[in-house]
């Protein structure tokens, strides 16, 4: 094995190649209202069926409302403290335990989970999300519906803008960019949803100044 | 059969089947157009085409010193770095990882790099379950066949071939050919695998050296499926995808989704750079990438062939490719069909073993101009077909002159002596109107398809002269 990475190393230095800077980064005018992004992102989330809701009261309410009879996962961060509020979810399961001790019910028990999210994109009409112990990864994956809650102060205009606002030397275990459901095109290029992933993203924005 | 005589009879079976040219006709022509909506400003297209050029161009010129970089920095982060030579080298390193971890079943994400060490077949040569989990892949491994486009795997099969496929797999499951529920079908069957396997496989699209993170870009998420759920996730790619920096990213990824399929974005873009933290309580507890050359590091020796390697498998060069569109991907016989495999396959293989795929190109430059990075392939194609045939020339490519034949040579031989010599030219026209009738109406290939043309009764430059135009 170290043969193959010498050899490979030696192989790719024997021709070295006159290094050039890189073009100089090409910025997309920016300078989008808050109003803007949130609409930009809205039209383009609805663009590949993803809903959007413009967030009046609480969102325990909202899911109460919407969610009537569904079982829930929920992590345990402050989302899963205010969980306790709703009143008609069949059932409520807290991810509080590894993947490997309910693995079967992750995959056939939970209807919709409910997270938060790092930021959004205005541009492409993207989630951001950083999973953590609170909030784990398969989280906004497994389930058959996705609701999450994004901030509207946290709408970026696009990617480049969001990774020059903050720092992003040390990345997360994993950071996720999501733009819809799941869909697939794989059978004659024809747009089917919820092959494997969510079928509904429901993105719910919290807009206070 | 000879190579060429093998693709000629592949390229021959293509063109007469009426359904398969329907199913990549409708696919490419619909393509086309949304990759095009999604690029409104030819001055913006430019200028974002100009910047990942010069991202990919930067990453081959320090491609040693980066590749270095990202092992230390995946080290760091706890994902496992193994470097494979060739083919067998990577199959046996993640047969082996699998066995250590007495792995019996993996879901695997969509992989080109895989399909190069075929790497399915070999694992289940060692009892090793795989399960292809992109719905294009795993309709395709039912048919046991090779994917006919690097983006749209099972482009070439419409409904009906994939609803009977189901139905032969999967008799317990109602008959359809509904899209919506063909899906639904596919996501039933998956959704079992995805939960009881023991490992995930899958490819990567981008491995930033800066962060140590591996990108994967995909709209279903089977590939964050295979990456997350299972307690072992093996990525492999080529040597070729690390780049420099976390913000080469947002340029990367807008081109390669707008030119691959014509979406603003992808569903998901998927960031992985360590395995499972302590407190963590999902994503898999080890992870380990598998860096494959197979030929790659020899490519780059060559300052005009290794723009090459700045492919960012988008797949827009085969979806405006005339011939890709009519003949369709298998009809090449390669890992990699249309214009990136022209220029690909012969230089990873040898022009001996894929040469002459180089002749299934009209040189219309189609492919260069939609190229997202920019790569010259008509240029790289031309020369590569010269090179198969021509081998005079010192080339860091094996296999030079395998495709050369004494009569071509003679023919072109003859060409050029009477182009540089005015009587012997003067000779061989008058020659050839005079005696065209003993010219043959069969001109072997040619005139399959053709009539034999009929040279005029007299040269332009006899009728010229006796226009009175002057000579020279």
């Amino acid at each position: 094995m170290t043969d193959s990475r010498a050899h490979i190393l030696n192989r790719l230095r024997h021709h070295e190649l006159t290094p050039q800077a890189k073009a100089p980064v090409y910025q997309k005018p920016l300078g989008l209202s808050k109003a803007q992004r949130i609409k930009s992102f809205t039209e383009k989330q609805q663009a590949v069926r993803g809903e959007v809701v413009l967030l009046n009261g609480s969102w325990t309410d909202w899911m109460d409302k919407h969610f009537k009879d569904a079982h829930l996962l929920i992590g345990t961060g402050e989302l899963g403290d205010q969980a306790s509020d709703l009143k008609n979810a069949k059932a409520i399961t807290h991810y509080d335990q590894p993947i490997e001790s309910w693995k079967p019910d992750l995959f056939e028990q939970i209807d919709v989970s409910i997270t938060t999210s790092h930021a959004g994109l205005a541009e492409s009409g993207t989630l951001i999300l950083k999973p953590t112990p609170q909030e784990p990864r398969l989280m906004s994956l497994v389930p058959p519906a996705h609701v999450a809650i994004l901030d509207a102060n946290r709408l970026y205009e696009n990617f480049a803008e969001l990774m020059s606002a903050e720092d992003w030397s040390e990345m997360p275990t994993n950071l996720l960019l999501i733009s819809g459901p799941s869909k697939t095109a794989d059978i004659e290029q024809t747009l089917a949803y919820g092959i494997h992933g969510p079928k509904r993203l429901i993105t719910l924005i919290v807009n206070h100044d | 059969m000879n190579q060429q005589q093998a693709f000629e009879r592949r390229i021959d079976e293509a063109l007469h089947n009426a359904q398969l040219r329907q199913n990549f006709r409708s696919a490419m022509d619909g393509i086309r157009q949304r990759r095009a909506e999604q690029f409104p400003d030819e001055a913006q297209l430019q200028a974002l085409r100009e910047q990942v050029q010069s991202i990919r161009s930067y990453s081959l010129q320090n491609q040693a010193d980066l590749l270095e970089k990202l092992e230390a920095k995946l080290t760091e982060n706890g994902i496992q770095v193994h470097w494979a030579a060739n083919p067998e080298e990577a199959n046996g390193i993640i047969a082996n990882i699998l066995k250590a971890a007495d792995a019996k079943t993996v879901v695997k994400g969509k992989s080109m790099v895989s399909e190069e060490t075929e790497l399915n077949h070999y694992l289940e040569e060692q009892g090793i379950e795989v399960i292809e989990s992109d719905l294009g892949e795993y309709i395709i491994q039912l048919a046991k066949e090779p994917p006919s486009h690097i983006v749209a795997p099972a482009i070439h099969k419409n409904r009906v071939e994939v609803a009977e496929l189901f139905q032969n797999f999967h008799p317990e499951l109602p008959y359809t050919e509904n899209i919506d529920e063909l899906t639904e079908t596919a996501r039933v069957i998956l959704r079992e695998k995805f939960a009881k396997a023991d490992a995930g496989i899958s490819g990567v699209n981008f491995a930033v050296a800066e962060t140590g993170t591996l990108c994967l870009v995909e709209n279903e998420g089977n590939g964050r499926l295979s990456t997350t759920a299972p307690e072992l996730h093996i990525a492999i790619t080529g040597i070729e995808k690390v780049i420099d920096k976390l913000t080469d990213i947002p340029p990367l990824l807008e081109i390669l989704t707008k030119s691959a399929t014509g979406q603003p974005i992808t569903t998901y873009f998927n960031m992985i750079s360590r395995p499972r933290q302590e407190g963590e309580l999902d994503g898999p507890k080890a992870v380990h990438l598998v860096l494959l050359d197979n030929g790659r590091s020899r490519i780059r020796w060559d300052d005009e062939l290794l723009d090459t390697l700045r492919c960012i498998r988008c797949g827009a060069c085969m979806n405006h490719c005339p011939v890709y569109v009519h003949v369709g991907g298998h009809a090449y016989g390669s890992v990699y069909p249309g214009p990136i495999g022209l220029a690909l396959e012969p230089q990873r293989l040898g022009l001996d073993k894929a040469g002459s795929l180089t002749s299934a190109c009209s040189l219309c430059g189609a492919c260069g101009e939609v190229c997202p990075v920019k790569i010259p392939l008509p240029k790289i194609i031309n020369r590569l077909r010269a090179e198969s045939v021509n081998n005079q020339e010192a080339s860091t490519v094996s296999g030079k002159g395998a495709l050369r034949h004494v009569s071509e040579a003679w023919i072109w031989k003859l060409w050029s002596m009477s182009y540089s010599s005015p009587a012997l030219h003067k000779f061989i026209s008058w020659a050839g109107t005079r005696m065209s009738s003993f010219i043959p109406n069969k001109l072997g290939a040619w005139t399959h398809y053709r009539t034999r043309p009929t040279p005029a009764k007299r040269t332009l430059h006899e009728l010229a002269k006796s226009a009175g135009i002057a000579n020279d």
